[in-house]
């Protein structure tokens, strides 16, 4: 027997617009590029749905109406997820009838998609609690896995996972760590009691992920027998196959035009010929395997580079300053228990911020291997850094009426937004349990 | 090869984009027969040089002794003669000196057994011309910079027009240091890009010497501007950038190195918006351990130029490890990655990024170390085997 696990990421960050020193102190809407390019966040989140959303999550909708065993699973962030009911709720709308078939398992991660767990214990847990909250209230289920921002593992946040009542979490399956074991089936973190570990099955997920339509590929063009056959493969020597990827694979990464939507449509059935095969969801995989021995992940792991570091994020001096100032506020910000600037504070630590000031492979032309919003990763640095010191204006505007900040109204909270009410409401709330960990 | 200036006797990038090119193009097995105006102690072994003052010419009995710089215009040149230094010499216009170098180029022509004839910009165009007809072999034109850059695009010394003009059509190839280059050789001079090669200069620096740290720099942070001070070089918006820039961080020092026509009118900008004081000009340095000195004090180097063909220095400034900021309007940031830029006119987004830059000690250093690495990798290699390549289509086609 062999399942299939699908897992599909959906992010989009709040890019920081082109935020010069003569803003500082003058304007607070840090989020707000409307140019109609690629720092307009709307804009981009509208270009997605078109090209990917929509017309994937049709498939998807199709397939599961037609195929009773299949069963995919989803990680949103909270910012993707606020972004869809602030400016695309017919998005929403259609993951809703999704996961309303009940095969759509959906995971838990950090709401603002951050590399908390790394800076700050205390606001990890927030934010897992935030996201966990909001997945509720849009699509009233709640997690059961966890999959941290970038895949970003080890074994000491599989432990505190576990400690958080997770029964699973999400993993690179990285050869140097499974140490001539298969990806394909169930392990067990180090030093852990309860928790199992999925391990992604990163060759059979690039396959559609990276090389799907790149012509100099030698099984290009990929068919869908020729994949399903590595899949069947797999019967007799693994439990799961991890397929884990980005949603925007599906017509974003993969132009329509490459086929791949056809390759969606087909593949369920493709698979299901093979009377040993199914679909499962990740608990579904949990609760059915055993775990066959143990994933001892020493230090942080990722999906990223060959590396499979987080260098990507913080491996230069200016993300390392950045990453390190945008935490190093935390006290200040949460102790305003202004929701508002709260909410600021944490969007600006998704990680993709730091990600836009990766000098790793700039310098060798290979720009575009890493998509950058910015004209260069000074520039993300530059327009990061000049939002953080109108961020520290706003605090010292803070600590000099300190007593009266708990009654203060936020200024720039969009009334007319459900979304902001409801972040105002939790935010206000958990500032006071983060100080409390801290 | 014509050319008019090379290391150590030299005055701008052109001497030492000369000497990295010649010297990778006789390892790729190019023989390069240089022909220089004046005679001076070169320890070079890979090329021959030729000499025009040691050439007499058959028709005149005089020779060419020659002040020809890389961006010398008719005013300046007329300085430079009285300022006394040039005794020795007999021409008064520096157009006479480009016509007898003509002619002694279509000379050596005459004389001497090549392929191809190379000229450097637009002072020995006219030798290259005339190596041409003597000769009947073909030419290729090499410019690293118009006369239409140097006046920051507005009304060109009409004689340099006509001769870069002539040149430029009587070539067979030409070669232009970037596409923002080629792209004025196109739209001002009307020549068809097809015959227009871009080809990157390289930078290749001798390593710099370890200094003690200038009592300057223990307690300023020092921005740089380093060039001829006129108006191809934007200067004017230098001292507007620095400007704001001393609003946000007082303790800044800006040191302009370098001189030229627009340096009485950037001394009175400076004084008239009330920042002397955070200002010192030094004049031209002409010692390399000194200029090197100097762009390691800096927290940044700056290249607001209106027109760089290419602007070698920028790279030169990378090299040493201080952070460049240079416009978008100048050839090296075609090349260049790990640099600040901006659009030459814009002092606000100049401001945001210097500022950025001495504010955030993370941002030079980031900025430093791959701006070293990156130019590292800019050998000339490349560019050589693209010359070459160049000079094998023009022979092929002749045989």
């Amino acid at each position: 027997m062999v399942s299939v696990c699908f897992y599909f990421q959906i992010h989009q960050p709040y890019r920081v617009r082109k935020y010069s020193i003569f803003d500082i102190g003058n304007r607070s809407d840090y989020f707000s590029d409307s140019s109609g390019t690629k720092l307009d966040n709307k804009w981009i989140i509208d270009k997605i749905a078109k090209k990917c959303y929509f017309p994937t999550n049709a498939v998807l909708l199709e397939l599961l109406n037609k195929y009773p065993e299949f069963k995919i699973c989803y990680s949103f962030s909270g910012v993707y997820l606020e972004q869809l009911e602030e400016c695309a709720p017919e998005v929403l709308e259609s993951f809703k009838k999704l996961v309303d078939t009940g095969r759509v398992e959906i995971l838990a991660e950090t709401y603002y998609h951050s590399l908390s767990f790394m800076y700050s214990k205390g606001e990890f847990r927030e934010q897992i609690k935030l996201h966990t909250q909001l997945i509720k209230r849009i699509f009233g289920v709640t997690p059961e896995v966890f999959r941290n921002t970038e895949l970003a593992y080890s074994n000491e946040l599989a432990l505190e996972i576990e400690a958080m009542g997770y029964k699973g979490i999400i993993a690179e399956g990285w050869e140097h760590f499974l140490d001539g074991k298969s990806p394909n089936y169930v392990y067990r973190p180090k030093g852990a009691k309860r928790i199992k570990v999925l391990t992604k099955n990163y060759k059979l997920s690039d396959d559609l992920a990276f090389r799907f339509s790149n012509k100099g590929w030698c099984e290009w063009p990929l068919d869908v027998p020729r994949y399903t056959s590595w899949i069947n493969s797999v019967n007799g020597n693994g439990d799961t196959i991890n397929l884990f990827m980005d949603y925007e694979t599906f017509g974003e990464h993969q132009w329509a035009d490459t086929g791949i939507f056809e390759f969606l449509r087909a593949f369920p059935g493709e698979v299901l010929k093979h009377p040993d095969n199914d679909f499962k969801t990740p608990s579904e995989v949990i609760d059915a395997y055993p775990d066959r021995g143990e994933y001892d992940v020493p230090y942080v792991l990722s999906w990223a580079d060959m590396e499979r570091d987080l260098s990507a994020w913080n491996g230069n001096d200016i993300q390392k300053s950045a990453i390190e100032k945008i935490y190093s506020l935390g006290h200040q910000v949460l102790k305003t228990r202004d929701p508002e600037l709260i909410h600021v504070w944490r969007k600006l630590q998704t990680s993709d911020h730091f990600y836009y000031m990766c000098t790793k492979y700039f310098s060798d032309g290979d720009v575009h291997k890493y998509f950058n919003p910015y004209d260069s990763p000074y520039d993300a640095f530059i327009s990061f850094m000049n939002v953080i010191q109108d961020l520290e204006i706003r605090l010292k505007r803070y600590s000099s009426v300190e007593k009266t900040a708990v009654l203060h109204t936020p200024e720039g909270l969009n009334k007319g937004s459900n979304i902001s009410e409801k972040i105002y409401k939790v935010n206000r709330v958990s500032s006071k349990e983060v100080l409390n960990e801290n | 090869m014509f050319g008019w200036e090379f290391p150590p006797y030299h005055n701008g990038g052109l001497g030492v984009a000369c000497e990295g090119l010649t010297k990778a193009l006789s390892k790729q097995e190019v023989d390069v027969i240089f022909v220089l105006p004046k005679k001076n102690k070169y320890s070079v072994d890979y090329l021959k040089f030729i000499y025009a003052e040691e050439t007499t010419p058959i028709h005149k009995k005089y020779f060419v002794n020659s002040i020809l710089r890389e961006y010398s215009t008719e005013n300046s040149y007329g300085a430079e003669i009285f300022e006394g230094e040039n005794s020795f010499l007999y021409a008064n216009s520096l157009i006479d000196e480009v016509e007898r170098f003509a002619l002694i180029g279509g000379q050596i022509a005459g004389e001497e057994e090549f392929d191809v004839i190379h000229a450097h910009d637009w002072l020995t165009y006219r030798a290259g011309v005339a190596a041409k007809r003597v000769s009947g072999k073909k030419l290729v034109i090499h410019v690293h910079a118009t006369g239409m850059d140097q006046c920051g695009g507005q009304n060109p010394d009409p004689v340099v027009f006509e001769i870069e003009k002539g040149a430029m059509e009587a070539a067979d190839q030409i070669i232009a240091v970037s596409n923002l280059t080629k792209k004025r050789i196109i739209d001002h001079y009307g020549i068809s890009g097809d015959k227009i090669n871009v080809v990157h200069n390289a930078a290749e620096f001798s390593d710099y010497i370890e200094k003690e740290m200038h009592e300057l720099e223990k307690y300023k942070k020092i921005v740089l501007y380093l060039g001829r001070i006129s108006i191809q070089k934007g200067p004017d918006y230098f001292v507007s950038m620095a400007k704001k820039v001393i609003e946000h961080c007082p303790d800044t020092v800006f040191i302009v190195v370098g001189s030229g026509d627009m340096n009485n009118q950037m001394i009175r900008q400076v004084a008239k918006l009330g920042i002397a004081d955070k200002f010192i000009f030094t004049g031209w340095i002409r010692d390399r351990h000194e200029i090197q000195q100097m762009f390691k004090m800096a927290y940044i180097y700056i290249m607001p130029s209106v027109s760089e063909p290419f602007g070698l220095v920028a790279l030169e400034s990378m090299h040493l490890g201080t952070p460049v900021l240079m416009s978008h309007q100048s050839g090296a940031s075609e090349v260049a990655v790990n640099a600040l830029k901006t659009n030459f006119w814009d002092i606000d987004e100049m401001t945001d990024k210097v500022v950025s830059v001495l504010k955030h000690p993370a941002l030079g250093r980031t900025l430093s170390q791959n701006g070293k690495a990156e130019v590292e990798k800019i050998t000339w290699d490349e560019p050589a085997s693209k010359v070459k390549n160049i000079y094998n289509k023009m022979i092929e086609v002749t045989c």
